[in-house]
């Protein structure tokens, strides 16, 4: 999904660290396909989801030489178009499409010119943004980590319906987290939770987005 | 046999003991459950430390010091401290796995920062990673799933 900018840019001091918030056996299909170049890591818990406060994939952060965050996560170029399609034909308006690769271009081009010119990109936040886009999370999105991390530990000890209770509890917790639900939810036979009751949950969104936008236009925005 | 979770430890205890909410553990499974150590004056990590929960009562005029609740005979109730200090505690219904979770301030406090909180995490071949050896390079942390 990254190997473009990481081919183009890896000689810019810059990687990609890809972490998926998934299991092993369902993510290996995918890594082994693209066989991408830099690092993807396995992250069954959503122990990173828990550090940075994520609540769906893709969604990214930007982390200069010295470790610090000069953007904050967010959606890493995707958008709601898909909210769009025709759920008989699978097929899209145009107006949807032409948004949706303008969004991914423009976030892509964010990132290539941040890895380029460093803090001197517009798209780099300075410590003041930065930190003004970092508010603590709510109390109950951590009881919500707590309980999906045992959760995932008794799936893996073979208890499925405690674990199946503790992760509904999560979700109550923390409904905004997509990542949460889906990696819970009943999969379909190509392994995704995109089912009635997914779309009954993105209906539910009504005017909210599934995918927050993200502006990187420039610094100051 | 307790298990216990926190962040990416788990780690196991044949004498540690689970009374209801209290989870009993000595110093040394204190410190490798949590990283955190059991000193006299609370729970420490680096410059940080968490006051145990004030004494109840007085002590006796022998001058034995007044009994914690949160201490007895030489364990800690670790849950209680957790708890005290704001942060998630969960268990199974059998009380033979705890999970001591990061509170939401504690994570917000590590965010403010602005240093990116670190982790470590395998690849499919069970090989780590950990994000702070990509120091001196720009990281482009992204999340992906196949769900």
């Amino acid at each position: 999904m990254w190997q473009s900018l990481f081919t183009e840019l890896q000689h810019h001091g810059f990687t990609v660290l890809a972490v998926a918030l998934d299991q092993p056996e369902a993510a290996r299909p995918w890594i082994e396909a693209a066989a991408p170049g830099y690092p993807c890591l396995i992250d069954r818990d959503h122990h990173v989801a828990d550090l940075y406060h994520l609540v769906n994939v893709p969604q990214a952060l930007w982390i200069d030489e010295q470790g610090r965050i000069v953007r904050p996560p967010g959606t890493a170029g995707s958008t709601d178009a898909f909210r769009a399609m025709d759920r008989k034909t699978f097929s899209f308006p145009e107006a949807a499409l032409a948004e949706r690769a303008r969004v991914k271009a423009t976030y892509f081009d964010a990132v290539r010119d941040w890895a380029r010119h460093g803090p001197a990109s517009v798209h780099a936040l300075s410590e003041a943004q930065a930190a003004a886009r970092l508010g603590p999370p709510p109390d109950a999105v951590a009881e919500a980590h707590a309980r999906f991390r045992l959760g995932q530990h008794l799936l893996r000890q073979g208890q499925a319906d405690e674990a199946r209770v503790l992760m509904a509890e999560a979700t109550r917790l923390h409904p905004d987290s997509w990542a949460m639900w889906r990696q819970a939810a009943d999969k379909d036979a190509r392994g995704l939770a995109s089912g009635p009751e997914f779309w009954a949950r993105v209906d539910a969104l009504g005017a909210r987005p599934y995918y927050a936008p993200v502006d990187v236009g420039s610094a100051s925005s | 046999m307790i298990t216990v979770l926190h962040e990416q430890r788990e780690t196991q205890w044949p004498d540690a003991a689970a009374e209801g909410d209290a989870l009993w553990l000595d110093a040394d499974a204190v410190a490798s459950a949590t990283g955190w150590t059991w000193k006299p004056e609370g729970l420490c990590q680096g410059d940080t430390c968490v006051p145990l929960p004030r004494a109840r009562g007085a002590g006796t005029a022998e001058g034995t010091p007044p009994s914690l609740p949160v201490v007895r005979e030489g364990r800690l109730d670790l849950a209680a401290m957790w708890r005290h200090s704001g942060q998630p505690v969960v268990r199974d219904a059998a009380s033979r796995t705890w999970v001591l979770g990061t509170g939401a301030a504690q994570r917000g406090a590590a965010l403010a920062t602005l240093q990116a909180p670190d982790f470590t995490l395998p690849d499919l071949e069970g090989r780590p990673h950990t994000l702070s050896a990509f120091r001196g390079r720009k990281v482009f942390l992204a999340t992906w799933a196949s769900w």
